[in-house]
């Protein structure tokens, strides 16, 4: 394995009683694509966002970039300008255009002159082949074109890591492909990549590595030709039966 | 694929014309039910009876001389809009000295000239604070004298409309920021800062603004040390600004709560600090949300203000009483509160008009979103 980006040491977290982060050991190296899947409810999502400390971890100790995330409000913001994200819900900004929403990071938090910040965005926007909408809402666009403006705000800090939470589940499902072109661009061009996803296929010709977890445990952490030939785990091969075409 | 941004391969038809006109449309409207015909009717009667009389009343019968002879022949069958006539420089400027009047209507003028401009977003540069300083000490120039050969007239003789409009101003003003970092304060993740919030928003909330009037006309001048000294009027100002705040920072929570939290998430995501988040994502897509609520609360300050009458200040409900202490015209008080209620009246209607223009101009990205795939 390259050298190592993200690294969990029995990482636990709790939301109030109940356990979702059960000693969580994993390590991301540079480069790497890894996909996270699972039953829902079983911590894929609580995984990634702790990454960019959108959710705390109670225990054990996670590194990313060769920074340990703590309570260091500093510490954090430095690691998010490393670590993009993309979401579910897109969670674009309705009351900024388009450029806007892609300017915004850049120009508040690397302080980038405007013009420099603009020619960035267009730069990322034309990458998702989206740079026409550039003047419009959010409100404006379908989803699947929301949510590549999303991807194209996350990458216009120049990330070193990308975290993709479910990006294609509330989408259309005509829609689906043109984020996952997207995402393959990206992964074409060697950028690191967590991704939970549902999106089997994707898994199968992008992933180094297919993270299967359950109730808050990584039950299986293996390349995806063994993972969907031998699954180990019984509830593995449940969740493959149930999510994988016929 | 569908929605606004799905190329548009085929062209609309035209709607056809809707049949029937104003027929049809009452009938749908007003005549659909027995009950709709039974309110319609109903209102139409009401109208009848109502309507030829207060014309008369108001309007064809009444005497709009300042006589009161003519006034007292009326035996109240009519208008005396004489009392108006006679009165209303008392009422719009209280007993601010006679010959000098011309200096607080300017200084009105001024300050609604500048809310027309203020007014329309393309103008919110800049440019602003120091129009608005600007306007300000011309305001407070003009009132108090002492300068450029304008004779002095202490604050004490301040009143009617000026006072009403600066109370309503400043208290409205100095209570934005105060109650947007209040509302901040109860929902930040730092205990004191949340505690601290809470208890003032709950405190003053829990009092009548006229105990606060009170306490800082006759408390603040005993217990605030001399440096701190402020007139009555800055002490009034204060205490309908300190008030206020806490009700603005219950409408702003409102609208920070009625927020996805995806959107706090997405900006601290892309390494935005927290003021950052706050300032460019959070506050301008909230703060939108609570213009109706914000409106509600800037019409009842500007209501509110006729309470400072009891700290013997005169704004325009004051100074209408002190108008009908005159005792040959104190029978037509009637026409003297309509005459106040008319202003305040006016002056609502604008703002509520203008609130409504603003929201839809503000909030043009949440029709998009609502037309949006």
């Amino acid at each position: 394995m390259s050298e190592p980006i993200i690294t969990f040491e029995r990482v636990n977290k709790w939301f109030g009683a109940y356990h979702a982060l059960r000693d969580v050991d994993l390590t991301v190296g540079r480069g790497e694509r890894i996909v996270v899947c699972g039953p829902s409810g079983s911590g894929k999502s609580t995984l990634i966002r702790c990454i960019n400390r959108l959710e705390e971890h109670e225990a054990g100790r996670l590194v990313v970039d060769g920074v340990e995330l703590t309570d260091d409000v500093k510490a954090v913001e430095r690691i998010r300008r490393e670590v993009g994200m993309v979401f579910q819900q897109f969670n674009l900004f309705p009351h900024l255009t388009v450029l806007e929403n892609v300017t915004l990071a850049p120009t508040q938090v690397l302080r980038l002159p405007l013009a420099e910040a603009e020619s960035r965005a267009r730069e990322q926007l034309a990458r998702v082949h989206i740079a026409d909408q550039a003047a419009k809402y959010p409100g404006q666009l379908s989803g699947g074109q929301q949510q590549r403006v999303a991807i194209a705000r996350a990458l216009c800090m120049k990330p070193r890591i990308m975290l993709f939470d479910e990006p294609t589940s509330a989408l259309d499902p005509e829609m689906v492909k043109e984020v996952l072109d997207a995402m393959l661009e990206l992964a074409g061009a060697g950028m690191t990549m967590v991704v939970v996803t549902h999106e089997m296929g994707f898994a199968r010709s992008v992933a180094d590595r297919v993270v299967f977890m359950d109730q808050g445990r990584i039950l299986e952490d293996r390349p995806p030709a063994d993972f969907f030939s031998r699954p180990e785990h019984e509830r593995a091969r449940d969740f493959l039966a149930k999510v994988l075409p016929r | 694929m569908t929605g606004p941004g799905a190329p548009t391969d085929l062209a609309a038809r035209p709607r056809p014309p809707r049949a029937g006109g104003a027929w049809r449309w009452a009938r749908r409207n007003l005549l659909g039910s027995p009950a709709s015909v039974l309110a319609t009717v109903v209102a139409l009667a009401a109208a009848a009876a109502v309507l030829p009389r207060a014309l008369r009343w108001l309007v064809l019968d009444a005497v709009w001389r300042a006589d009161y002879q003519a006034c007292r022949a009326l035996e109240h069958r009519a208008a005396c809009w004489g009392m108006i006539a006679e009165k209303h420089r008392l009422i719009l400027f209280g007993r601010y000295p006679h010959e000098s009047q011309w200096r607080p209507a300017l200084a009105t003028a001024l300050v609604v000239a500048a809310l027309l401009v203020t007014a329309h977003p393309r103008a919110w540069r800049r440019w602003l604070l120091p129009l608005w300083c600007g306007v300000l000490a011309a305001f407070l120039l003009l009132m108090r004298g002492g300068l450029l050969g304008l004779a002095p007239v202490e604050p004490g003789s301040w009143g009617g409309l000026p006072l009403t409009v600066l109370l309503t101003l400043v208290g409205m003003t100095a209570s934005i920021p105060l109650g947007v970092a209040l509302a901040l304060g109860r929902r930040s993740s730092l205990p004191t800062v949340r505690v601290v919030a809470t208890s003032y928003i709950e405190l003053t909330r829990g009092v009548p603004l006229i105990t606060v009037l009170f306490v800082a006309s006759f408390v603040f001048p005993l217990v605030l040390p001399s440096w701190m000294a402020l007139d009555a009027l800055g002490r009034t100002a204060l205490a309908i600004t300190l008030f206020q705040a806490a009700y603005l920072a219950e409408v702003v929570r409102g609208g920070l709560q009625a927020l996805p939290r995806g959107q706090a998430e997405a900006a601290a995501s892309l390494g935005l600090s927290w003021w950052s988040a706050q300032r460019r994502v959070v506050l301008p897509q909230a703060l939108v949300l609570v213009i109706p609520a914000f409106v509600n609360s800037l019409l009842s300050t500007f209501m509110d203000t006729s309470l400072v009458t009891v700290v013997s200040m005169y704004d325009l409900t004051g100074a209408l009483r002190l108008a009908l202490g005159d005792p040959q015209w104190r029978a037509f008080f009637v026409e003297a509160y309509l005459f106040v209620g008319a202003i305040y009246l006016v002056s609502c209607l604008a703002l509520s008009r203008y609130s409504h223009w603003l929201e839809g101009r503000l909030g043009r990205w949440t029709r998009r979103e609502a037309s949006g795939a």
